[in-house]
């Protein structure tokens, strides 16, 4: 049995980066963990909303993460799931109305969504999963990694339904007119709601085809 | 009457919580494995819904709006206190979840142990606090339109969850590629009964 003492992990160590970096891939919290689904679907027709979402979950999660590992030693039991609901309500109140002073089309378009960042299961499931359990700052990392896979996820469906729904990519005209002149119309269907889910189902297949590991029985 | 009657059909067709929101995606992906299962949370999703948007919709009315407080004495009409929101309402739906955890062990102690973690994560099931942000966007005019609201979305929820449950119960006997086996094929099926159900769109009672 060893006998040196319990070293500090170094801030950017392998262990902590790894925190960062698998939630990107292998343990995407959308893809995998299947968390986070609604708000995923329901902001990306346009690429923009995407975005804004998806820095606010990062936001919300990484700093609920810190904060509610800071306090984990004392959260008696019982109304563990009470407290932090009330950390991420505090939080999402704060972003939303920053997104309301300097966002204001976007938070409109988002309405009711970044309420509801409040119920997104990945931080509430991040939170118990991870927060409860270990110390703040890689907490605070797997709170940022994991937003970032959710923003990963949002950031390609929004793209491509951004794409072939409307033609424009953060409202800029990107198909030229000369396609549309030839008689190429923009795929109405994409900005519908159920082609998220197809766009994400066939993300889905895509990931585990080239990560057998994934794959369920 | 016949408005009520509007709102309740419209939000379990036309503005289903599942195909067109994407609310309560999670536990909707997670339980539906069985149809019992299924049933189950549908209904305890039916009766939460049905006693928060009600309830929120009073606290809304008479607390929380912009000028809300203009009952209480007239100095405090201009006060707004919708920021708070979020809060109020989460604190209702824990409350009324804890509550339905408590009646349903005691009731029925095998449909609490197959639930398991997901019945107490009804409290963190967007449809329901969706639901009262819905209401509380939409600006309904009565207590009965509200209920009628908070039931017919709970009615829709209980219909998509039921119906891909039965889904996937057949499904396992197709040959699904390996890769989307599982979640993969469950997004897919779902996006075309989104598809289906947007042939509701036009109705009007």
């Amino acid at each position: 049995m060893s006998t040196e003492k319990n070293e500090r992990e170094p801030m950017f160590s392998p262990k902590n980066l790894k925190l960062l970096t698998s939630p990107l891939n292998l343990n995407n919290p959308i893809t995998v963990q299947v968390l986070g689904i609604c708000s995923a679907l329901a902001v990306t027709a346009k690429l923009k909303p995407a975005i804004v979402m998806t820095l606010s979950v990062m936001v919300v999660t990484g700093i609920s993460n810190l904060v509610v590992s800071l306090l984990r030693n004392g959260i008696p039991p019982r109304i563990r799931i009470i407290v932090q609901l009330v950390v991420v309500a505090t939080m999402v109140i704060l972003v939303d109305q920053l997104l309301k002073a300097f966002v204001y089309d976007v938070s409109k378009q988002l309405s009711v969504f970044v309420g509801l960042i409040i119920t997104n299961c990945i931080i509430m499931g991040r939170l118990e999963a991870f927060a409860m359990s270990n110390k703040p700052w890689p907490a605070f990392l797997d709170g940022i990694g994991n937003g970032l896979g959710y923003g990963l996820i949002l950031i390609t469906v929004a793209f491509f339904r951004e794409l072939f729904g409307s033609g424009t990519l953060l409202d800029i005209q990107v198909v030229p007119q000369s396609l549309y002149n030839m008689g190429y119309v923009n795929n109405g269907l994409m900005i519908l709601p159920p082609m998220a889910l197809i766009t994400v189902g066939v993300i889905i297949w895509v990931q585990r085809y080239y990560n057998r590991s994934l794959i369920e029985k | 009457m016949h408005e009520i009657f509007n709102i309740f059909i419209k939000s379990i067709f036309v503005d289903n919580m599942v195909f067109a929101y994407f609310l309560g995606m999670c536990s909707y992906l997670a339980v539906s494995k069985t149809v019992n299962t299924s049933v189950g949370l549908g209904a305890a999703v039916i009766f939460v819904l049905g006693i928060t948007v009600p309830i929120n919709y009073l606290l809304n009315e008479y607390i929380l709006k912009p000028g809300a407080l203009a009952w209480l004495d007239s100095e405090f009409a201009s006060v707004d206190l919708s920021f708070l929101s979020f809060i109020i309402f989460i604190a209702i739906i824990a409350a009324m979840v804890q509550l339905v955890e408590m009646i349903v062990e005691k009731f029925s102690p095998a449909l609490y142990n197959s639930l398991g973690i997901f019945l107490p994560l009804i409290a963190v099931n967007c449809a329901i606090l969706g639901g009262s942000l819905f209401m509380q966007e939409r600006d309904y005019q009565s207590l009965g339109q509200a209920t009628a609201f908070g039931l017919g979305s709970g009615v829709g929820w209980f219909l998509a969850i039921v119906a891909i449950a039965a889904i996937r119960e057949k499904i396992r006997y197709s040959n699904v590629p390996p890769a989307l086996r599982g979640i993969g094929i469950t997004f897919i099926v779902t996006g075309l009964m989104g598809i289906a159900f947007m042939s509701f769109l036009g109705i009007k009672l």
